[in-house]
């Protein structure tokens, strides 16, 4: 029962240990403890998404979530998908798509686009639109998004 | 003079795009300063109150080493502004401060900044300061602020009206009374804001030896900030440097004067210690400019042969409590009368403006600035008068539209069109959707009971507004743009510009000119700026001016350094310049196309062997241009657009299933920037015609300031978006380009209004109200049944 | 925008967590998915003292059948949910209802738990809980007592739960033979609190339908059984007749509240249009 709570956790493949103040949430914690600007906070309340980021296998909204409840977890963040090349594919096909202009929802469309190629199978446009219902950006319409996923899953999975 | 097959015009990815891929994108919150404090604002929970005490005690006990400024604080430090306008004499607008002193006049006016060691500690600290108010009654219903007993927003002023116009052009009543078919619309259109995903940020740093400014933050026009840091703090404007990072989208929010940003480097000056704010989701709604806001009646007349006789359009804009400073506050209002009517042949218009106060956030220009609303309305009643007249909707634009020969031509509200293309951009779109072909679905599925619709809406675009509207206002606020292209010693090129890259991509598209200038790969381009210290001043992003603008400044001075490189070559090879050429990265001879010496080469040559160089010659490796756009007053861009929809009349669901558009941009630098701006407009545009909406009570509360409430078009009901050009160049400059950043928000909310009330018209209902709701629907359809 | 002060505390057993609840009662939290309360927090809008992270406990997690119930652990997350086999067979109106759940981030977070225990009155669990007569098992040092979901909501974020108790469990019946459900909800977006939705589950006979249950959320301050609504199609065949008589039923349930997004009327005609609608489906599917 404590303010501020020692946590150990690996992020981006790397053991990582801090004390962190309980209201800290993940995002917070991975940018200002650990320098790993590239999730971003666009509403701290769960509806943009640009906080997304993978714990334990699975997105989540990285502003929904306390530091100290990632004691112990794997959270990956789009700068350690980024140096393994996980997504690499994904990378690619937005930026010859422009699927991104300011790059601030970025991170977080990757991330849950990432997930959305876990099912191992195409998806129409309708079901890629849908998958992407959390994910705010204000800048690209969406479509160029929804180009570049779909250009990825015919390469992962066949035409 | 025509580029050579090149760069420009190619769809190359941008070059920016990998780093924000790669989440090494720097926006303002990312930066790092040692000394950091961070502020928060106490606000006002009331729209309309007088500030009786604040007392700062119980903040300052929760947080031990917390600092609490007041509006009376930082106005010791700070001027006041006033956004008025020299060229609008009868306009009004109140002295503006930072923080509020005295008295509050909307809901989330800032009233005190809290500073503190984290963003945390200073949020707990304003937690604690506490206010005592005196609430006053608040102007809060925009049909009712001009009202006699409408509770006036500034008392000194003696009304809440800030500003009326009128503009006509023959005899409307008259016309409208000789027409065969008059309709009507009285149109409401709700406030909205521009929720850029990345919040307003700002970290200043005031240097107390050097007595020097600097401030980190996503602006959109930085020297417009450091031209009022300058100003209302009383720092030399040479030591204040304004520098901007990767922007998370502007869309005109970020290129206003906010006194969050002001107060933010006055505490830095207070203190002397670097200093950041960033607004939260929450304080962004009630702090943004926020913008439309306009009831809007209108009649237009027509003869037996659908031929446009006359228009009336009579409109009441609200502002919020103030304008915005240093940019005419009554654009939004001024750009619905002027543009309304704008592509059709007409002669008799009769245009009428009030522009009013009301307890609410600040107003401003948010992308397409009053030009949605001129075209929702001008195209909604062109449907109606095309129902009237018994003609299809896409033939009466046709036949309406200012001919070729008409042109150039002043519209009756006053817009100086050169050359459209809207025959031609109509009929690329017909034929994109299948127009015939549609209609038919739509008939036969009208027997089924399925109710779908179609909207074609024509739109101008204002962009690229050049000197003859900001200079006689008075505004510190540039119109034209700059840049330096330089040859480095390897051979590689600088380009240091004054445009301000916001996401649009336009650093990659003026590599793309600079590249074919001086014949080099883009990728051997690097374009910076974003530094008010550095690069030469400009006027930043807004109207869609980047490359029109920016672009033919860029291409100015890499055709100054291709003359010098040429001319450095000519020396050095013994040539005359005007045989010498620049392709592939060297100098070539220009009839043989033969290389003579590689750029790396006069790049050596002309930084570090001088002693080689014949007596006298000095090499200019670096050239300077600006661009004033003076050919025309702006650039006109135009367009069509199509909407395709199903509405379900039980429900009032509306289902997006396509949307079209067919623009023209003039050149097209880079299409796969260009269609990006398009839809991501379009969806904007969208977001207006069904989502969004600043919902306040009638006390001023603002009903939905949350993410969850504030409804943005998400991925899932947004219609696939096809874009098709036509390229009309503009005339009077080399690059020939105009401007694409608005044209998709102007045009769509039209499009999807019409769409919608095209679907309801065999029910007996319409609507006239944005954003259309599904209850708006049901209303509608239960008032025409 | 960020949360006040609160301390936190991650107990590793159930009776921990019970002994912590009596302890602080109302200065506690607990902390599920926390894709309802972390919003909250982070607006200030609530100030606990403690969180209690339930979630390392064993006991509360898990879907199971047993004895023709399925039982759904708090800590079930909304995305095992919707990706359960066993739901999907057992459960087919709780997995018709999950895409609808906000989005997939969130549903990787969010409890079924947390969503009962919150009980927003647009959110589809308790909803689906109430017309599948689930009922839940809460814990407290007190005891174990176990609730109808009928009576479970009280009001506005109210329920049944009391200061120091926990919510464990759902018990909900699988779908026995002969029966079928069907939901449908009208959001303004992909994932957004419904302005109104409609669960039903009945056993349908040919075109009969006997044992109606229609629930309907984001009408009122709570999940609502729609009892009159339901009586009007019990033991009939499914009819345009029928259909009407559902829908006039329904004025008699429903007392919807308005606000900026719907109105109280926009309510109750969008609930009337989805009933009908649900059972059109539902008995089209046989
Ligand atoms: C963008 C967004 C969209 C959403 N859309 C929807 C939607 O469409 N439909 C929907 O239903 N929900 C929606 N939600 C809410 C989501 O489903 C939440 O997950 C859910 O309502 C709460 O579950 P939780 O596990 O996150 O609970 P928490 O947030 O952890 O807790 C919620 C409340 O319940 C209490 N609580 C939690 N578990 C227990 C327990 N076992 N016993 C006693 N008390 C407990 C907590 O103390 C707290 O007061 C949305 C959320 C977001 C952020
Ligand atoms: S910042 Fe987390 S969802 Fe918006
Ligand atoms: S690219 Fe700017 S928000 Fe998506």
């Amino acid at each position: 029962m404590q303010e501020f709570i020692d946590i150990a956790l690996t992020v981006n493949g790397e053991p990582v240990s801090r004390r962190v103040e309980a209201r800290q949430h993940l995002v917070d914690f991975l940018r200002n403890e650990l320098g790993l600007t590239g999730s971003h906070l666009g509403c701290e309340h769960g509806v943009c998404g640009a906080c997304t980021v993978r714990v334990d296998g699975a997105v989540v909204r990285g502003c929904l979530m306390l530091a100290v409840q990632a004691d112990g977890a794997d959270v990956w963040t789009v700068e350690g998908l980024s140096d393994s090349g996980g997504i690499a594919d994904l990378q690619e096909a937005f930026i010859a798509r422009n699927a991104l202009q300011c790059g601030y929802c970025t991170p977080g469309m990757l991330l849950t686009a990432a997930e959305m190629l876990e099912a191992g199978r195409r998806m129409t446009r309708t079901e890629i639109r849908a998958f992407l219902s959390g994910n705010f950006c204000r800048c690209t319409g969406y479509h160029a998004i929804v180009d570049a996923i779909g250009t990825v899953m015919e390469r992962r999975f066949g035409g | 003079m025509a580029d050579p097959p090149g760069a420009v015009g190619r769809p190359l990815p941008r070059s920016g795009a990998r780093r924000l891929a790669f989440g090494r994108g720097t926006y303002t919150d990312d930066l790092r300063f040692p000394g950091l404090l961070h502020l928060a604002f106490v606000r006002s929970p009331h729209a309309h109150a007088r500030i009786v005490k604040i007392n700062p005690g119980p903040a300052l006990a929760a947080v031990p080493g917390a600092r609490v400024f007041t509006g009376a604080d930082i106005a010791r430090v700070c001027t006041p502004w006033q956004g008025l306008m020299d060229n609008l004499p009868t306009m009004v607008s109140p002295p503006q401060h930072a923080v509020a002193v005295d008295r509050a006049v909307w809901q989330g006016e800032p009233v005190a900044a809290v500073v503190a060691a984290s963003r945390a500690e200073a949020e707990d600290a304003a937690a604690g300061v506490v206010v005592e108010w005196e609430p006053l009654p608040a102007a809060a219903v925009r049909d009712r602020t001009l009202d006699e007993d409408a509770a006036p927003v500034h008392p000194e002023l003696g009304s809440n009206l800030s500003y009326a116009a009128a503009i006509r052009a023959g005899d409307a009543e008259a016309a409208l009374a000789g027409a065969a078919h008059v309709v009507e619309g009285d149109f409401s259109f709700a406030r909205h804001t521009g929720v850029p995903l990345e919040p307003r940020a700002v970290i200043a740093d005031y240097d107390p030896g050097e007595g020097r400014l600097t401030v980190h933050g996503g602006h959109q026009a930085p020297w417009h900030q450091q031209d009022t840091l300058s100003r209302h703090l009383g720092i030399p404007e040479h030591l204040v440097r304004v520098v901007t990072p990767d922007i998370g989208g502007g869309f005109g929010i970020k290129l206003h004067i906010y006194g969050e940003e002001i107060a933010v480097s006055a505490v830095s000056k207070l203190l002397g210690r670097p200093v950041k704010y960033v607004a939260d989701r929450l304080e962004s709604f009630v702090s943004d400019v926020q913008a439309r806001d306009q009831r809007v009646s209108a009649r237009l007349g027509v003869g037996e042969d659908g031929g446009i006789r006359g228009l009336s359009v009579d409109a009441l804009s609200s502002l919020g409590a103030y304008g915005s400073y240093g940019r005419p506050p009554i654009n939004e209002g001024m750009m619905t009368i002027t543009m309304a009517g704008g592509p059709y042949a007409n002669e008799h218009y009769e245009g009428r403006l009030r522009v009013a106060f009301q307890n609410k956030p600040p107003s401003g220009m948010y992308r397409a600035v009053g030009q949605p609303i001129a075209c929702a309305v001008t195209e909604q009643l062109l449907d109606r008068a095309a129902h009237a007249a018994g003609i299809d909707p896409v033939d009466m634009r046709r036949r309406n539209y200012w001919t070729d020969e008409a042109c150039p031509v002043r519209t009756p509200g006053g817009i100086g069109i050169g050359r459209l293309s809207l025959r031609a951009c109509l009929d690329r779109l017909a034929a994109m959707m299948d127009y015939g072909a549609l209609r038919a679905e739509q008939a036969a599925l009208r027997g089924r009971g399925i109710h779908r619709g179609i909207g074609v809406a024509t739109f101008l675009e204002m962009t690229s507004i050049g000197p003859e509207r900001y200079g006689p206002a008075g505004a510190r606020i540039s119109t034209q743009d700059g840049a330096t292209v330089r040859l480095e010693p390897s051979g590689a090129v600088r380009c240091v510009t004054s445009v301000i890259e916001i996401g649009q991509g336009t650093h990659s598209a003026l590599a793309q000119i600079v590249a074919d200038r001086l014949g080099v790969a883009p990728q051997d381009v690097a374009v910076v700026g974003g530094d008010t210290s550095l690069t030469p001043h400009g006027g930043g992003a807004w109207a869609s001016r980047g490359l029109t603008i920016g672009g033919e400044a860029v291409w100015r001075a890499a055709q100054g350094l291709r003359e010098n490189i040429l001319e450095l070559a000519g020396s050095i090879l013994q040539a005359d310049p005007a045989d010498l050429d620049l392709a592939g990265g060297a100098v070539s001879d220009r009839a043989t196309g033969e290389a003579r010496i590689a750029l790396a080469e006069i790049g050596r040559i002309g930084h570090f062997r001088h002693d080689t160089l014949p007596p006298g010659v000095q090499p200019e490796l670096a050239v300077t241009r600006h661009y004033v756009p003076d050919a025309v007053p702006f650039a006109l861009a135009n367009g069509v657009q199509g909407s395709w929809l199903e509405v379900d009349p039980e429900t009032g669901e509306v289902r997006l299933l396509e949307h079209w558009v067919v623009e023209d941009c003039g050149r097209i630098v880079n299409p796969l920037l260009v269609e990006e701006q398009i839809r991501g407009g379009v969806v904007q545009g969208i977001g207006g015609a069904l989502f969004e909406e600043c919902r306040h009570d009638e006390e001023g509360q603002m009903l939905n300031a949350t993410f969850a409430d504030y409804l943005v078009p998400m991925a899932a009901e947004m219609p696939d978006i096809h874009v098709g050009h036509v390229e009309t160049p503009l005339e009077g400059t080399a690059l020939g380009t105009k401007g694409a950043g608005e044209a998709g928000t102007v045009g769509a909310p039209a499009a999807v209004l019409l769409a919608v009330n095209d679907a309801l018209r065999p029910l007996g209902a319409q609507v006239d109200s944005l954003p259309i709701t599904p209850e708006s629907i049901l209303h509608a359809l239960a008032a025409g049944a | 925008m960020k949360a006040p002060r609160f301390s936190y505390v991650r107990p590793e057993s159930l009776e921990r967590v019970l002994e912590l609840l009596a302890e602080h009662g109302d200065e506690a939290r607990i902390l599920a998915g926390g894709q309802s309360l972390m919003p909250t927090l982070n607006m200030r809008l609530s100030e606990p003292r403690l969180l209690i992270d339930i979630n390392r406990i064993d006991a509360l997690k898990g879907i199971s059948l047993e004895d023709g119930t399925v039982r759904v652990g708090a800590l079930a997350r909304h995305a095992e949910l919707l990706d359960s086999p066993l739901v999907a067979e057992h459960l087919p109106l709780i997995a018709a209802a999950m895409p609808h759940v906000a989005h997939v981030a969130v549903r990787n977070r969010g409890t079924f738990g947390g969503s009962i225990a919150l009980a927003d009155p647009a959110a589809e669990l308790p909803a689906c809980a109430v017309a599948l007569d689930a009922a839940f098992v809460l814990a407290s040092l007190r005891g174990r007592r176990t609730v109808p979901a009928r009576s479970f909501f009280h009001g506005l974020y109210e329920t049944e739960l009391a200061e120091d108790e926990l919510l464990v469990e759902a018990r909900i019946p699988a779908l026995a033979a002969g029966y079928r459900s069907s939901f449908l909800e009208f959001a303004r977006r992909h994932g957004d609190f419904a302005l109104a939705g409609i669960c039903c589950h009945a056993r349908i006979d040919g075109a009969v339908l006997s044992d109606v249950r229609l629930a309907c959320f984001g009408s009122e301050d709570r999940p609502r059984f729609a009892g009159a609504a339901s009586a009007a199609a019990e033991g009939r065949a499914w009819s345009g007749e029928v259909k009407e008589a559902v829908k006039a039923a329904l004025g008699g349930d429903l007392d919807p509240i308005g606000n900026f997004h719907a109105s109280a009327a926009t309510r109750l005609h969008l609930a009337r249009v989805l009933a009908g609608r649900a059972l059109d489906r539902m008995a089209a599917a046989g």
